[in-house]
């Protein structure tokens, strides 16, 4: 099965709309409750980033009866060092976006503990790639 | 201990979200930042924080949390509240700050 979603960057009121459709489909897919919840955090920690780093964005989610691959396109600044973002603590997140609650830095950390697979590209200028691979099997 | 025998004991103000009142308290987690109740929180707790919009239902709702407890007074933005009512996750309110609040939770729930 394959599935799409647009992230509009700057548009919390919608962000974790997609996390949230993933989520309802793996129940439905039966799969294990503990790979479930960690997808989901995951998903919604590359979601958000996306609305509140890049300027726009796609989900691309390949799910069939082994695993789920979330590939997540966005157009926006990009990350000039991922290994420092990786850091926890460290956020470029604007004031606006504080005082919400985001920009503890701890986002990136969070997909990295919760994925069984991430990686990361991204382009300075352009834009970031990430891909989060779940298995269903362990 | 459920929601509502929560609610009750201490006299919590009920936004929304009714439906989700009988639902059994596993515990709590207490944050401003979304991205640590995200990692953190567990299925089942209840979320003490001020933050008001819409991501702390989104963040409960993916989380599968119990119900939020806003504190100080603070009060839901509308599509806040919206979302508690369709998702029947309850959204509550006190004038305790989070210090007395998680206290008295912590008491009861131990
Ligand atoms: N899609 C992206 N586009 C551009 N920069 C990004 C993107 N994702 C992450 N970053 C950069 O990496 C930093 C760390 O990301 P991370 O998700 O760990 O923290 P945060 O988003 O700043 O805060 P939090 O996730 O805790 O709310 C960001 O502050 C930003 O500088
Ligand atoms: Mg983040």
């Amino acid at each position: 099965m394959h599935f799409e979603y647009q992230i509009e960057g700057g548009n919390f009121t919608r962000a974790g709309f997609a996390s949230s459709e993933i989520k309802k489909m793996l129940k439905q897919l039966n799969v294990d409750l503990a790979i479930i919840k960690r997808t989901v955090v995951a998903t919604y920690e590359a979601e958000v980033n996306v609305v509140a780093h890049a300027y726009s964005g796609t989900i691309y989610v390949d799910v069939d009866e082994k695993k789920i691959i979330i590939k997540l396109v966005d157009e926006g600044p990009g990350i000039p060092d991922i290994e420092q973002a990786m850091k926890e603590g460290y956020s470029t997140a604007s004031s606006r976006v504080r005082e919400m609650g985001f920009g503890a830095g701890m986002g990136l950390p969070n997909m990295k503990k919760n994925a069984d697979d991430l990686k990361i590209s991204s382009e300075v200028g352009k834009g970031t790639t990430v891909e989060i691979r779940m298995r269903f099997s362990s | 201990m459920t929601v509502e025998q929560l609610k009750e004991k201490l006299g919590l103000k009920v936004f929304g979200g009714e439906q989700g009142l009988a639902n059994e308290i596993s515990g709590g987690y207490v944050s401003d930042l979304l991205s640590d109740v995200m990692g953190n929180a567990d299925t089942g707790q209840i979320w003490i924080t001020l933050q008001t919009h819409k991501n702390v239902m989104a963040i409960a709702s993916l989380k599968d949390l119990v119900a939020i407890i806003l504190v100080k007074n603070h009060e839901p933005e509308e599509d806040t509240l919206a979302q508690s009512n369709e998702e029947g996750i309850p959204l509550l309110g006190t004038n305790m700050s989070t210090f007395e609040l998680s206290g008295k939770i912590y008491e009861l729930l131990k």
